[in-house]
């Protein structure tokens, strides 16, 4: 029961005494590894999170035991669950309210595309109202899949340029959402 | 069956006039009058007969009829156990009828869903706005003019669900 894995150091050059390596990749590595989720759950979705958080599946392991239960301190909004027209501004102010960067994450066929829900109370998609980076298919998806998801976004993360958040095209983009 | 007659020889001698049509179904009278009467014929059955809760509000929208949408009513007597449905129908021209806030405080938020879904107008309703849907929606769903379908799903083949 000894055995466990532990991360490996960013691509680099190493030598007897020394590592070298770019701080992109080295603050990737703290980030991709330290992610704290903001559950948003809504309905059957939220039920597989729940499973995704307990002792089988744990999410803990991959950096994330501490859910975040404020936008303030959260690195990835999960947004899981039928999203009502109603909802979306709400779900628009928390995204605003995350600092950057940050992360989303749809969970599920309703925060993805409205799912069965094609109706006129129901938003179609919370990519209307915010950004996503990940899409999870599935209704409900599995805990496994979930966890695939957010490895997803551990990949994005971990490899994401520090200047990103400071370009135009990301700018444009969240303009498009009316978000400052 | 005896309580029924008697209630619906009640209803005939003060409203005779304004009474569209008496049938039963599922052991509930169901009395339907014109929209002039229904306020009248409510406190009526309150007040005379019984009738003390307002167990249901709710429109409805058959396409096919000449005054096409309706209200109906649901009342209940708790001393006797019974129960009586009332119907009234308006044009899709004028969607109006009196509010039964009046007479049931409990109407107020029953006929703001029943607005918010059909765009009927009770007047003198205190306070009417839309309940349960968003602000700024500018139709009202359950007519059946619209489709059930939401008109901005990008990610279908429209031809298959009515866009």
């Amino acid at each position: 029961m000894s055995q466990y894995n532990r991360v490996g150091p960013p691509e680099g050059y190493s030598a007897p005494g020394f590592f070298a390596t770019t701080l992109d990749r080295v603050v990737g590595l703290a980030r991709k590894n330290s992610i704290w989720p903001l559950p948003f759950a809504t309905s059957c979705c939220g039920i597989e999170f729940m499973a995704t958080m307990g002792a089988n599946y744990d999410l803990a392991r991959f950096g994330s035991e501490r859910l975040s239960f404020s936008p303030r301190q959260a690195d990835l909004l999960m947004v899981m669950g039928t999203i009502a027209k109603k909802m979306g501004p709400i779900v628009n102010q928390v995204y605003e309210q995350m600092a950057e960067p940050r992360w989303v994450l749809a969970v599920g066929a309703c925060a993805s595309s409205g799912g069965i829900f094609d109706t006129y109370s129901v938003l179609q998609g919370i990519d209307k109202v915010v950004p996503v980076d990940v899409y999870v298919p599935g209704c409900p998806p599995r805990p496994e899949q979930i966890l695939d998801g957010f490895m997803k976004i551990q990949e994005l993360v971990g490899n994401e340029s520090l200047r990103r958040r400071y370009s135009p095209e990301y700018r444009e983009l969240l303009e498009k959402y009316g978000i400052k | 069956m005896e309580q029924q007659l008697e209630i619906q020889n009640r209803i005939k001698e003060r409203f005779l006039n304004d009474i569209v049509s008496f049938d039963e179904s599922s052991d509930i009278l169901t009395v339907t009058v014109n929209k002039i009467a229904i306020i009248a014929l409510i406190r009526f059955l309150k007040e005379d007969l019984g009738f003390n809760f307002l167990t249901d509000l709710c429109g409805i929208h058959y396409p096919q009829q000449e005054l096409q949408l309706g209200v109906v009513y649901h009342l209940h007597n708790f001393l006797s156990n019974t129960r009586i449905r009332v119907k009234t129908f308006t044009s899709l021209a004028e969607p109006e009828i009196q509010t039964l806030t009046e007479v049931f405080s409990a109407a107020n938020w029953m006929e703001r869903e029943t607005y918010d879904f059909f765009g009927i107008l009770f007047t003198n309703h205190p306070n009417l706005i839309r309940i349960l849907n968003v602000e700024y929606l500018d139709y009202f769903p359950l007519r059946k003019e619209y489709p059930l379908e939401d008109q901005t799903r990008t990610d279908k083949d429209d031809s298959f669900f009515g866009r």
